[in-house]
């Protein structure tokens, strides 16, 4: 099979790149001022991993404070920073940098093109998207003067009015909260606008909409959803800022503003954001779990249109997440129906995974091990989540426990196992090298342990009536040995979140070879060397069916005669 | 950094929390200033109301049938992980590839399309009944006001107001007896929520809004508010009291009454009057008539202060007034530097407010 990478139209080309290394100040400049979509990609990789360990050390002294009842190991005001400052990083500074770093990276690779649609702007964004982080960290210095840890913001990480109006939150911890979201939204705009004139118009030769890899059709549906949901959040934060500041009166309910309105604003954006940051994870899945199983994935149109009916869907569900602020009957009732269609394209996704593995020879390297946890993982959460829009009960379940174990079900279920299953599976196409793969399965099994040890008993004293957000709780409240568990599987991930960064620098160096096409894929991006030269291809590729790849491979039996 | 925990005067040391966390010996060591634990566990699967039950009947119907969901699919993936592993590593021959197939893919569209109806149409009918239930006019009416870390009960038809701990009568089927509240606030978003007898609905600034319940067994039922709503929002905490309808009424005629003047501790009324106590707290029937704090006219009628913080014996006040912060960082109630002196007094004064 080594003879299957055969380039595509001599699209490839094997000599050997000559790279001229600079002073370090001169390749830090290249980075700083590069257009290039993968060192871009990359930056965006390295800046989400950096805050995934940041987001992580918060998370571990959250849990420590909570391990035990009437802890005194945080304070409250500093219990408040660190967990509003810890759900604002995963999602903005972890997440959202993680999803477009990989779409950054794959999608012009996996449609044959040599660059985004517009470089200089995707550069832009980055910088803007980083300067938001930046912004956001430095509220630990600037907060409330020169502080420390008790000056970041601490009003939540989706921040309801009026706690964050200028009555109840002096300083200007919510100050940088809100202008950091504004400044790196701007440039999560940007990269979606890039995604979606890049899918759209940079295609190559002989590759229609229908013969995309879905992994680049999940990335324009997600970009499209950006770009509807990231608005009203920017809106929300000017009009906060105006609030503030010009004496707006648009959520302070002391002069007659609704803080009701706010919260709608802030789960229009909340909810499909959960699927922009979820999409992008069953991406990943999309292209491994097939390449792992050696079969095509199973119904592929159907799995565009579940993407495209979850993107739609998804944004008529925001209110789920407000059962409780006495919205009507008729309201409530809409909002349990819509939440739970939302569930149909995405029980589709999970039937046709299944059906891709099924018959298939499946191969349990390490992203395949990550890819298949996910898929249980996500269908417990997706239960859980039906759970959540059944209104009634949902009176009961908000705000507690059991909704904090189901979106870290959603999102560590999905992302953090999906994009290190994503490291695995293209780290060899980004550096030219393997990720050592005994450290992978170390890395995954405890990170399986440390996530079922944290997340599933998490449920538990959500059951048992204890709230979100608190610092600290009573003893003898049948809480006490859960939430022992639950800290000490936080521990567990982080160990294995450290044998993976270990992983990631260790094998730059030491790891083996690994050639234009390791797993024998089928996607255009390993047909260019690993790692791809700056301009992706030596000469445009022509497709002419999803898997080219493939037929390449099996001339006598391709793709194309089938689609 | 940390200035917080070093203040709480405990050994707030990290070596000290990991060795905590190692030996979970720590309950007794951190309890709180005073010991008011109620052993009780405010599960969500033990109703004791009318729509608490009705609830409850809807979440074991939901866990049946996604339960059901997930064992079917898990018992797939099992099967399909163990029988399709690639058993040879040196065989590399492709599979049969497969693209797709429409009856299969149709089926397993339409048949989670007719769960989700079904689970709809069962959740809107409960949803209905709670919700658009009329109040009976013989019901018990109580104002909820989160404030910041503390809960005001006022009762508009009786014409009193407590904190911290409600009351309401006991529903039986020969006398069937619904509560139904509303829900204000007087600053920032908080959250009614006692699982045992209903779910959780907001108190949210500007906006009224409500919830009912039938309590069907007597005692006393603990949750707490549910909204971050600022730095002590975990101290926020809730009782309700469900009493038989005479004691109850007994209790009602209590808080209706103004306050106890005892002429032996004349002397702590004096002091708590010349102090800025009276501008925040009311005590019916003196001068102090301020709206900011709880209502202190029957302060002893209430096993707890602060909304469930601390206890409410003479040593607990005590301890309050001397330093708020301490029982509760955060609290709103300033620590006013009297001397001991002054704090006994007025300690003597406040535990004569039966
Ligand atoms: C600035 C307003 C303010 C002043 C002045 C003030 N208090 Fe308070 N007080 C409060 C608030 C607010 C609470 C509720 C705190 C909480 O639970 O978070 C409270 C709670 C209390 C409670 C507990 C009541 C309960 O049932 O929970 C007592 C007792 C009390 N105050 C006594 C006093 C006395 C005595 C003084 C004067 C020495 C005083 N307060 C001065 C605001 C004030
Ligand atoms: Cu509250």
């Amino acid at each position: 099979m080594a003879d299957s990478t055969l380039p595509i139209g001599g699209a490839i080309d094997l000599t050997p790149q000559s790279e001229v290394y600079g002073t370090w100040l001169e390749q830090v400049h290249d980075w700083v001022v590069t257009a290039d979509h993968k060192k871009i990609g990359l930056m965006y990789m390295a800046y989400a991993l950096i805050f995934l360990l940041v987001g992580g050390v918060e998370a571990i002294l959250l849990r420590i404070q909570l391990a035990v009842p009437h802890n005194n190991f945080l304070s409250p005001e500093v219990f408040n920073r660190i967990f509003t400052m810890h759900g604002t990083t995963m999602v903005f500074l972890m997440g959202m940098p993680l999803i477009i770093g990989f779409g950054n990276y794959l999608v012009p690779l996996m449609i044959g093109a040599r660059d985004m649609a517009f470089p200089r702007l995707n550069a832009f964004s980055f910088w803007m998207t980083s300067l938001g982080g930046l912004f956001l960290y430095y509220s630990f210095i600037g907060g409330v003067g020169l502080q420390g840890a008790g000056s970041a913001p601490d009003v939540t990480w989706w921040a309801y009015a009026p706690l964050t109006e200028r009555a109840f939150s002096r300083g200007h911890s919510t100050d940088y909260w809100a202008l950091a979201l504004i400044i790196s939204g701007f440039g999560t705009i940007g990269a979606a606008v890039n995604i979606i004139a890049t899918t759209l118009c940079m295609r190559c030769k002989g590759m229609t909409l229908f013969r995309m890899p879905l992994l680049v059709w999940l990335n324009l549906v997600v970009a499209g959803m950006i770009l509807i949901t990231i608005s009203p959040l920017t809106a929300a934060q000017i009009m906060l800022v105006i609030d503030r500041y010009l004496g707006g009166h648009f959520f302070d309910s002391q002069a007659g503003g609704s803080p009701v309105v706010w919260n709608h604003f802030f789960w229009i954006f909340g909810h499909p954001e959960v699927y922009v940051l979820v999409l992008p994870a069953f991406a990943i899945a999309n292209e491994i779990i097939p390449v792992f199983s050696r079969k095509a994935i199973f119904g592929y149109p159907a799995m565009v249109a579940a993407s495209v009916g979850i993107g739609l869907i998804s944004l008529s569900v925001w209110a789920h997440h407000m059962f409780t602020v006495g919205m009507n009957s008729a309201s409530n009732a809409f909002f349990v129906l819509s939440t739970g269609m939302v569930g149909v394209p995405t029980g589709i996704k999970i039937f046709n995974w299944l059906a891709t593995m099924w018959g298939g020879k499946i191969r349990f390297a390490t992203p395949m091990l990550f890819c298949n946890a996910f898929l249980i993982q996500f269908l417990f959460a997706g239960l859980t989540g039906i759970m959540l829009s059944v209104a009634p009960w949902n009176w009961q379940l908000h705000n507690s426990y059991f909704v904090v174990a189901h979106f870290h079900y959603v999102l560590v279920g999905a992302i953090v196992f999906c994009f290190p299953g994503g490291f695995y599976y293209w780290y060899p196409k980004m550096t030219g090298r393997m990720l050592d793969e005994r450290l992978g399965k170390w890395h995954f099994w405890l990170f399986v342990v440390g996530f079922h040890m944290t997340f599933d008993f998490m449920h538990v004293p959500g059951l048992l009536g204890m709230p979100r957000s608190i610092y600290t709780y009573e003893p003898g409240r049948g809480w006490d040995g859960w939430n022992m568990i639950v800290s000490i599987g936080g521990a567990v991930q982080a160990v294995a979140t450290l044998i993976f960064v270990y992983n990631l620098v260790h094998s730059y160096f030491k790891g083996a070879e690994a050639g234009p096409d390791p797993w024998d894929a089928w996607t255009l991006e390993w047909t260019t060397t690993s790692p791809p030269p700056a301009y992706n291809f030596a000469s445009e590729p022509v497709v002419s069916s999803r898997r080219p790849l493939w037929d390449l491979k099996h001339p006598e039996d391709p793709d194309s005669r089938y689609e | 950094m940390f200035g917080g925990w070093l203040q709480r005067k405990v050994p707030g040391s990290a070596a000290y929390a990991l060795l905590l966390l190692l030996t979970r010996a720590g309950h007794a060591a951190w309890a709180a200033p005073t010991d008011n634990i109620v052993y009780q566990t405010p599960s969500i699967f033990d109703p004791h109301s009318g729509p608490a039950q009705l609830i409850h009947h809807l979440s074991l119907f939901v866990i049946e049938i996604t339960g059901a969901i997930f064992i079917v699919v898990a018992s797939l993936w099992v099967y399909v992980v163990l029988r399709f592993r690639q058993r040879d590593p040196s065989d590399d021959s492709e599979p049969p590839q497969v693209y797709g197939s429409t009856q299969i893919e149709l089926a397993w569209t339409v048949i989670p399309i007719l769960i989700v109806v079904v689970l709809f149409l069962t959740t809107a009918r409960i949803l209905f009944a709670i919700q658009d239930q009329k109040m009976p006019p013989t019901a018990i009416n109580a104002d909820v006001v989160g404030h910041q870390f503390w809960w005001e009960f006022r009762y508009p038809k009786y014409g009193f107001t407590t904190a911290g701990e409600l009351h309401v009568p006991l529903s039986t089927e020969q006398a069937p007896m619904t509560t139904s509240l509303r829900l204000l606030s007087a600053d920032v978003d908080h959250s009614f929520w006692v699982p045992a007898l209903f779910g959780k609905i907001d108190s949210i600034p500007n906006r009224v809004n409500s919830m009912w319940f039938t309590p069907d067994k007597a005692g006393m039922f603990v949750g707490q508010c549910a909204q971050f709503c600022g730095v002590e929002h975990a101290k926020m905490l809730l009782r309700v009291y469900v009493q038989t309808p005479e004691d109850f009424a007994a209790w009602v005629k209590n808080q209706q009454q103004p306050a106890v003047q005892d002429p032996a501790v004349a002397d702590g009324r004096q002091v708590f009057e010349s102090q800025a106590c009276i501008s925040c707290h009311v005590v019916r029937g003196t001068a102090a008539q301020g709206r900011f704090g709880p209502d202190l006219t029957h302060l002893m009628s209430r096993d707890t202060i602060a909304s469930g913080a601390s206890a409410n014996t003479a040593a607990d006040l005590k301890l309050w007034i001397k330093d708020p912060d301490y029982v509760k960082p955060g609290s709103l109630m300033p620590a006013m530097q009297l001397s001991d002196d002054q704090i006994d007094k007025i300690v003597a004064y406040l535990t004569t407010l039966k």
